[in-house]
């Protein structure tokens, strides 16, 4: 076991090293350094001095990929891309192009986005197995089928739908809670409400239809019929031997998500105005703040690793006839 | 007639598209000559729901199709040279069908049907001093004698319109029930029926009646609202079909080559894959788009027409789309070969020396295809929603173009507004909401059809 985390944990080495080429790669393409320090400097007379200082101040003056004038080991790591990106590696997250300390603003920003992601998960996978099982418990009939078409219905309206209905029925209309924004502290729930509540109704529809299959899947196995056939109760049926044994593959089928809990949803926390993680990656990205992009992708991308390792782990807790080698 | 001084500027979507058509009467000729094939397909349309959605969607690839028609009007003035001259904005074989809608702008806001304008002006009254009212529409209403037969205007032109429709429609529906009737058929004509006639009665009405009024209303520059809707069905069919289909041959070469090589072949997909994966896909999709951007702008000589542009971007938008999302295809056709390859027929191939590119031809193949139609289906309706989520956040389609997503975006901040501009924002939903719903079930259907292992723990039907 032990050797297999590690192993899995040096497989990740490269794919690291993939994802900061891509997103290097993505980002100068078109963009020089030149045209980053005068987006940067803002203003359109930019002289050519201040536009050097910028580079050598942030250490864009040296080239992108290969040093043709370094020796030695000094034509790979005398550039940009090993200077910015393979410190990520150290968790070395520098300063952001506009000069701000980008882990500390990871640090400060990480809360708000855990507050609504968190419960915006539990919340909605529970009530989504609830549904799932309830459809279950009335499987083939006429409210079985209504459930489903009204699943799909809710799976084909736009996102962007619920956020707008939910800001102007809740928030303008009956003035319930606000529109968008956040304070910390205690009253941080009254601005959390919304967003949760939108994130929660989005996946429901898709949510309970899968594991409404699961969970029929389950109720089709023969235990669940010699179950029956013993006389044991229908409600002891589905909550004794259906719904436990369907949670294994819905646990280890969201386990992936859990770390990148941290990094919040962009689109949540933009639409809604929350100043978490999600929204400083889409306003860095606005700003071609290639620092930012930079530091957050690499760390969605190691979460996102650690999720697959937990994944994986979690089969082998569920299921003891699953090994790691 | 000057209609037909027109020059043929086809977009590079349009040329897309009309491939896609192209190759997708392909693979209807293939389906009809495969018996299996056939079997399956007619379990789709032979179930209520299946026809019912494969009727919309038809209706919407339809506008899709005659929208990307385009072509540039002649200019009255010719030049010094005598040469010809053409307008500078492209038109397409939709907008000619869609006349009385265009060119009718108001100056601002009306609600659907108004004849006012949504928002008070200073008027100066003939006989001297400034009142305040809303201004009577430049061309809502405009044939009305008099304003308070309004309603009953309304009332009267839909039933005239909704009857001179009905008639023909079921008059031919007859002659077709009746002719069927000696040929044993299954599928569900009443159901085809009842969707053919509202389809036909829907838009002829709202085609009909937008001759005298805005029947979704006006927007914040005064266009009529139902245009630009349907103008919008174009961008989200063709950002559902494209997209899909940019990840069809990376998923299906790729997928396919990992699970069948194995080896060093499998370890290179499984990184690309895992690489694409880590990334959050819509960080990667915003990064793409800002890249098109940014070479649009240091390359103006390419894009001589300002549609050129718009189009360019949306293509580009279609392709990055798709890069980003072949990874789930390709994981389960990657698995699925893993699991083929083991059976006794493929190994009996490989004993019998058949060539490895045969055996995927003609075992893998044709056995993982409906994993990939039902993928196929499935991401359809995903992107289409995508679209608005993107243009909502700024890195969708051009501004310029109409799209759902541009169109929800402008009205977000009307409804702020105090009385609530909603006929954008429902207009954009309902039509959106349609095509996606008819996607979404017809999804349904062909994996019921096509998964043999859903059928069994499915809807019992």
């Amino acid at each position: 076991m032990l050797a297999y985390i590690i192993r899995r944990l040096i497989y990740a080495i490269p794919i690291l090293i993939g994802v900061n080429l891509l997103t290097f790669a993505l980002f100068f393409v078109v963009n020089t350094p030149e045209q980053m320090a005068r987006v940067q400097l803002g203003d359109k007379h930019v002289t050519e001095e201040a536009v050097q200082e910028w580079k050598a101040q942030r250490g864009y003056d040296k080239p992108l990929l290969i040093n043709g004038e370094a020796e030695g080991a000094g034509t790979f790591t005398e550039t940009i891309f090993f200077e910015k990106s393979l410190s990520l590696f150290a968790l070395d997250f520098g300063k952001s192009d506009a000069g701000r300390n980008i882990a500390a603003d990871i640090e400060q920003r990480m809360w708000p986005s855990l507050a609504v992601a968190l419960p915006t998960f539990i919340i909605g996978i529970s009530v989504n197995i609830a549904f799932a099982l309830f459809v279950v418990m009335f499987r083939a009939s006429i409210f079985d089928t209504s459930a489903m078409i009204l699943c799909v219905g809710l799976m084909s309206v736009s996102g962007v739908f619920y956020v707008i209905a939910g800001q102007f029925f809740f928030a303008k209309e009956w003035s319930l809670v606000p529109i968008s924004g956040y304070l910390g502290g205690a009253d941080a729930w009254r601005f959390l409400l919304l967003p949760v509540i939108i994130g929660v109704i989005s996946g429901i529809g898709g949510g309970t239809r899968l594991y409404r299959t699961l969970f029929l899947e389950e109720a089709n196995k023969d235990y669940v019929r010699t179950a029956r056939a013993k006389g044991v109760a229908e409600l002891t049926v589905l909550f004794r031997h259906i719904l436990p044994n369907g949670m294994i593959p819905i646990l280890t089928s969201v386990v992936v998500v859990i770390p990148s809990l941290f990094m919040g949803s962009l689109l949540v926390e933009s639409f809604f105005g929350i100043p978490g993680l999600g929204s400083y990656t889409l306003d860095a990205i606005q700003a071609q703040d290639f620092a930012i992009v930079r530091s957050m992708v690499f760390l969605g991308s190691v979460l996102y690793i650690i999720g697959l390792l937990l994944t994986d782990i979690s089969y082998t807790l569920v299921d003891p006839r699953v090994r790691l080698s | 007639m000057e209609v037909f001084d027109v020059r043929l500027h086809l977009l590079w979507s349009d040329i897309l598209i009309f491939l896609l058509v192209a190759s997708l009467c392909v693979f209807v000729v293939t389906v009809v000559r495969n018996p299996l094939a056939r079997k399956r397909w007619s379990q789709v349309f032979e179930s209520r729901i299946g026809s019912a959605s494969f009727l919309v969607i038809l209706f919407y690839v339809l506008i899709a199709l005659t929208d990307s028609v385009h072509f540039q009007k002649k200019l009255d003035q010719a030049g010094d040279s005598g040469e010809v001259h053409y307008a500078p904005e492209v038109t397409s074989l939709l907008d000619l069908a869609l006349a009385p809608m265009f060119g009718r702008d108001e100056k601002t806001y009306s609600a659907p049907f108004a004849i006012h304008s949504f928002a008070k002006e200073n008027m100066e009254l003939p006989e001297g001093g400034v009142m305040r009212d809303y201004p009577r529409l430049e061309h809502g209403g405009s044939h009305l004698d008099d304003d308070a037969q309004h309603e009953a205007d309304i009332v009267v032109k839909s039933m005239t319109v909704v009857g001179w429709t009905l008639v023909p429609v079921l008059i031919l529906l007859f002659l077709h029930h009746s002719f069927m009737k000696k040929r044993d058929s299954r599928l569900p004509w009443p159901v085809i029926y009842f969707t053919f006639s509202a389809i036909v009665v829907v838009s002829s009405w709202a085609l009909y009646m937008s001759q005298f009024y805005h029947v979704l209303g006006t927007d914040k520059v005064g266009q009529d609202v139902l245009y630009g809707a349907v103008k919008a069905v174009r961008t989200g069919v063709l950002i559902g079909t494209l997209a899909t289909l940019v990840t069809l041959p990376l998923a299906v070469l790729l997928g396919i080559s990992a699970g069948y090589f194995r080896g060093w072949v499998d370890d290179v997909v499984q990184y690309i894959y895992t690489t694409l994966n880590s990334i959050p896909g819509i960080l990667l999709i915003a990064a793409s788009v800002l890249l098109i951007d940014v070479y649009i702008e240091t390359h103006p000589e390419q894009f001589k027409l300002l549609s050129d542009r718009a189009d360019f971007k949306f293509v580009a938008l279609c392709f990055i789309l798709g890069m980003t999302s072949w990874t789930g295809l390709c994981r389960l056709l990657r698995a699925e070969t893993l699991k083929l390859s083991q059976l006794e027929y493929v190994q009996a191939a490989h004993a019998f020396g058949v060539s490895r590119w045969r055996v995927i031809m003609r075992h893998i193949l044709p056995n993982t295809t409906h994993l990939i139609l039902i993928a196929l289906v499935l991401d359809f309706s995903g992107f289409v929603l995508a679209e608005a989520v993107l243009s909502y956040i700024g890195v969708g389609v051009d501004p310029s173009m109409k799209s759902w997503g541009n169109m929800i975006n402008e009205a977000r901040a009307e409804l702020a507004r105090e009385p609530v501009v909603w006929w954008s924002v429902i207009a954009a939903f309902i039509l959106m909401f349609v095509l996606v719903l008819a996607a979404n079930l017809f999804s349904d259907r062909v994996r019921d059809a096509f998964d043999p292992r859903m059928s069994g723990s499915g809807d019992n039907k």
